[in-house]
């Protein structure tokens, strides 16, 4: 994808993070998408949380599949690799990378057409092998790249540019994770970033596949009246079911938890999801409750966002296949090979 | 054309009816054993239905002390245990032959030749007899004409009895009844017959330290050996057993002794795509990984092919080739994958092939696959089929040297990038057009997008006509350089040939068989046999030292050849073919056959 490189200019007050960076270094290269785009915010989201975790760069792995969605990861954290994979195929890319380091953080990036229609299969699979890795779906309910289809999210009746509607009932990422067994699933919109980083925070700190969908109109061909995925119809309907705190390990829990039934998490590796605000009776560790309230809030249109489901006693593919704790790239290779004698030995089984 | 030379000592075929699910592959492969651990070359091939339980299943075993191990046309022996298939098998003994029946059952006097012999054994009734589960009746009944096979062919018992030992260690009731119906089998033949039959079994030393091996379990010891990982992968017949061994073999050697924990990590995708995108996602982060898979998978993986070969990942891919097109037989074998793999994908891609002909190759093929990947970051495909990867070769033990360490290619560590010049990932290139990559988690100074899009030689994003042209132009030359570290092919030449012979895989046996029958009837012909792509100047120079050279290969539409045709300079009139492509495995008489048309 075409991308400009941004000028090196340090500003000498920004701040600096743990690892003594500023934000400025996990910015990437300068997008190349429409003006306006949904998708520039969520980089903007992730370059901020990933920021403030001062994660090293370096130990960041970003990938994506096709799509203006999944250009987008060329224009964060330029100081780790990327792998722009093919439509729909992010997440066995993802899957293999996994299995050979399980020691990097992964984000992937994905657009409603690559991970709803192309890539819905390999989507649900790498949720059940339930990878360690942040999964973004930047949903606009359209395929932006090749100009305006409807996609598998488009609401029935939501009217595309043209002004035909779509008639075929909409693909629910949220919905569709949470039945199939997803450890953490959450729902935010591109406009929200207040909301959208600490959800990203969350998900980094999280032992398994945390699915984020998240609401980015398309200017260019989404954004129009008709659309239930412009920014003005998600902005009336978007309801702020959860909203969260993230607070690392370590980190002493200042703010008082909420007063609506709110709860705290405390996940795998010490750190606090801090729920402040939850709808009465919302669990968010109950799957069950979780889809009962999708379910209820989609039928009066409402877009329900937050961190709404999170199983903190997630056990990733690693801890189920029991791999090796050094990463498998890195064991040396006399670990690995039997040698001549244990084949001489073997083959006596083939006499 | 049978032979009166089969009437002999070590020289015969026998082909056993069966109907598939009722376990006659144990006994067969009991036979198989016991003839190879008597020092006699030999060759077992199962022709079997795509099916679980009811279908003819047919189990072929060659005898011959000279070491050909290509299919055989004709049978001394038919041993025909399946009713829906009689007629048939009936007719395939040569005249002159034997045909063993359950006679439990009176034998259509229609199905009677006046030209064979035909021993009638009561199996199903004496294993009543002596049986009461059900299920044991119908798996002995096997046993006992295994016994009758001892019998007829003077298979050494005590061999036999040594195999019941190790098989049923610890199983002591088991070991008697299979005793016992082996006996049931063996007597009534001895009481009944005159045993042994004119052609029959004796101990040889042919075999010497030599292993009985399917392709499928060599190929999976390679990648273990070759510190394969990560192995992603979707069922398939006749890959499936790659897999399946790899999984046992990793149970046993890649599980940490203080730890427990797991050296390795099997995914099974949820389908081809997904197969070889975890590949390429190991591989880029730095596991040697592989998947096994035939035609069906290769055609749902091509997509992906194209992205390693164009964003240069390493891959390693086991085609264990079945009949196609589509669905096609898959229990049959053939080699009508090669243009696809040669060729996959969409847009100007070449890849690295490697044909082994057997077992052993098999093993050193799959080592090498993982060394050529790396060390030209591009996918490899090794072809198989399901001959060679389903069937129990003789071959040679497998040897392992020690010194051997893992041709890792181009990768640069933190130090490299630390202290070399700044990194860009597509140059500057070595002397075979490769250049140094690097892995995740390293150095923020070896970060790169790897991306299917066009990239300039920095590893950008280009739409620059002269930028996209050089990165696939070196890549052309890439493909060309690998020719050079490509196992040379096997060339035999005979005195007085007026041609040449080439052939690739599991044609080796028939065509080397043919070519000693050829000889023999004063056509005398050279001959190579390929063991990958692309091809090398000892190929070029072969082809131009040849007059003309006939093709044997497995497909219809002579892929081989067009693969020749196409990447070699020899000019199409120069190629005639022998196609076999019924999805059995190829035979001398076969090949004869077709050379002397050739010829014509
Ligand atoms: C195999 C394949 N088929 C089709 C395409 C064309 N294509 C590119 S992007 C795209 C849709 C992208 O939609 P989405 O994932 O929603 O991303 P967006 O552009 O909306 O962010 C399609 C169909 C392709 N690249 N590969
Ligand atoms: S077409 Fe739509 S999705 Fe693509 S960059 Fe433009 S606004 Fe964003
Ligand atoms: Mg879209």
């Amino acid at each position: 994808m075409p991308s400009i490189a941004k000028p090196i200019a340090k500003h000498p007050t920004l701040q600096k993070n743990a690892l003594g960076l500023t934000i400025r270094d996990y910015e990437g290269s300068m997008s190349t998408l429409c003006a306006g785009c949904g998708h520039d915010s969520v980089t903007a989201g992730i370059i901020r949380a990933l920021w403030e975790l001062s994660t090293p760069p370096h130990r960041v792995a970003k990938l994506s599949g096709i799509g203006c969605s999944s250009k987008t990861p060329t224009y964060f954290v330029g100081g780790a690799h990327g792998f722009n994979s093919a439509h729909g195929r992010m997440p066995a890319i993802a899957g293999g990378a996994v299995a050979a380091n399980r020691d990097l953080t992964y984000i992937g990036i994905s657009g409603d057409g690559d991970s709803l229609s192309i890539g819905l299969g390999q989507l649900c699979h790498a949720i059940r092998r339930n990878l360690r890795m942040v999964y973004v779906i930047e949903n606009n309910g359209v395929y932006g790249l090749t100009k305006g289809q409807f996609s598998a999210s488009s609401d029935i009746g939501s009217k595309s540019k043209r002004g035909e509607a779509n008639l075929m009932a909409p693909i629910d990422p949220v919905s569709m994770a949470l039945s199939i067994g997803a450890t953490f699933v959450a729902r935010s919109f591109s406009g929200d970033k207040e909301q959208l980083v600490p959800i990203l925070k969350a998900a980094f700190s999280h032992k398994g596949f945390a699915l984020i969908d998240v609401i980015s109109p398309c200017v260019t061909f989404n954004d129009h009246k008709g659309s239930t995925k412009s920014y003005l119809y998600t902005r009336q309907h978007a309801m702020r079911a959860t909203q969260t705190d993230f607070v690392p390990p370590q980190h002493e829990i200042l703010a008082a938890i909420g007063t609506n039934g709110a709860t705290a998490v405390t996940m795998h590796d010490g750190s606090v999801i801090q729920f402040k605000q939850v709808p009465k009776g919302y669990d968010p560790t109950n799957r069950a409750s979780v889809m009962r309230f999708l379910d209820e809030h989609r039928a009066s249109n409402q877009i329900v966002t937050g961190l709404l489901y999170v199983d903190p006693n997630s056990s990733d593919i690693h801890e189920m296949k029991q791999t090796s704790e050094t990463p498998l790239r890195d064991l040396p290779y006399d670990v690995l090979c039997p040698g001549s004698a244990a084949l001489e030995k073997l083959q006596e089984e083939y006499r | 054309m049978h032979d009166v030379l089969r009437t002999r000592v070590n020289d015969f075929a026998v082909k056993l009816a069966n109907v598939n699910g009722t376990g006659s592959a144990s006994a067969n492969s009991l036979i198989m054993q016991a003839i190879f651990r008597m020092g006699i070359p030999v060759t077992g091939k199962n022709l079997f239905p795509s099916n679980i339980q009811g279908l003819p299943t047919w189990y072929e075993i060659r005898v011959n002390h000279d070491g050909y191990g290509a299919r055989a046309l004709d049978y001394d022996l038919m041993v025909a245990m399946n009713g829906q298939t009689y007629k048939q098998d009936v007719q395939e003994v040569r005249p002159g032959g034997y045909l063993i029946y359950d006679s439990t059952w009176p034998l259509d006097p229609s199905l009677m030749r006046e030209d064979i012999i035909i021993w009638g054994i009561p199996l199903a009734e004496m294993c009543n007899t002596h049986f009461d589960d059900p299920r044991a009746r119908i798996l002995m009944k096997n046993i006992a004409y295994a016994g009758a096979m001892v019998a007829a062919l003077d298979i050494d018992m005590g061999v036999i009895e040594q195999m019941l030992d190790e098989k049923f260690a610890g199983k002591q009731a088991m070991r008697a009844s299979n005793l016992q119906a082996l006996k049931l089998g063996y007597d009534y033949a001895k009481d009944n017959f005159e045993c042994p039959l004119p052609f029959r079994l004796e101990k040889m030393d042919a075999n010497g330290d030599k292993v009985l091996i399917d392709g499928n379990t060599a190929t999976a010891l390679g990648c273990l050996y070759a510190g394969a990982t990560v192995a992603a992968w979707y069922p398939i017949t006749p890959a499936t057993s790659v897999m399946d061994a790899f999984t046992s073999l990793c149970a046993e050697f890649r599980v940490d002794r203080e730890t427990g924990k797991n050296n390795y990590l099997i995914l099974q995708a949820e389908d081809e795509l997904a197969a070889m995108g975890m590949v390429l996602g190991a591989t880029w982060n730095g596991a040697r990984s592989f998947t096994s898979t035939a035609g069906p998978g290769i055609s749902l993986m091509n997509e992906l092919i194209g992205f390693g070969y164009y964003a240069e990942l390493p891959a390693v891919l086991i085609d264990v080739q079945r009949v196609g097109p589509s669905t096609g037989m898959p229990t049959r074998t053939q080699q009508s994958d090669l243009l696809l793999c040669a060729y996959a994908s969409h847009g100007d891609t070449k890849h690295i092939l490697l044909f082994p002909a057997n077992p052993n190759e098999c093993f050193h093929f799959a080592v090498k696959a993982f060394d050529l990947a790396d060390q030209f970051q591009t996918p490899v495909i090794m072809l198989s089929d399901l001959d060679i990867g389903m069937n129990d070769w003789v071959v040679p033990r497998i040897q392992w040297d020690d010194s051997y360490r893992p041709n890792r290619g181009r990768v640069l560590t933190k130090e490299d990038l630390d202290n070399g010049p700044k990194f860009t990932r597509y140059s500057p290139e070595d002397e075979n057009f490769v250049a140094a990559r690097t892995l995740p988690g390293v150095s923020t100074k070896g970060s790169y997008f790897t991306r299917g899009s066009g990239h300039n030689k920095f590893g950008g994003y280009t739409e620059t006509p002269s930028e996209y042209q050089e990165v696939m132009d070196r890549l052309k030359k890439k493909h060309a350089a690998a020719a050079k570290f490509i196992p040379e092919p096997d060339i035999l030449r005979r005195e007085g040939a007026a041609f040449g012979v080439i052939t690739m895989g599991g044609c080796n046996p028939a065509c080397l068989e043919a070519l000693e029958l050829l000889e023999r009837q004063g056509t005398p012909a050279d001959y190579m046999r390929l063991k990958g792509f692309p091809f090398s100047d000892v190929v070029e120079q072969f082809l131009a030292e040849h007059e003309f050279c006939i093709v044997v290969e497995q497909s219809r539409d002579a892929q081989l050849k067009s693969l020749l045709t196409l990447e070699t300079a020899v000019p199409k009139e120069k190629l005639k073919s022998v196609l076999s492509y019924s999805g059995f495995p190829l035979s001398a008489a076969h090949v004869v056959k077709g050379i002397l048309e050739c010829l014509r």
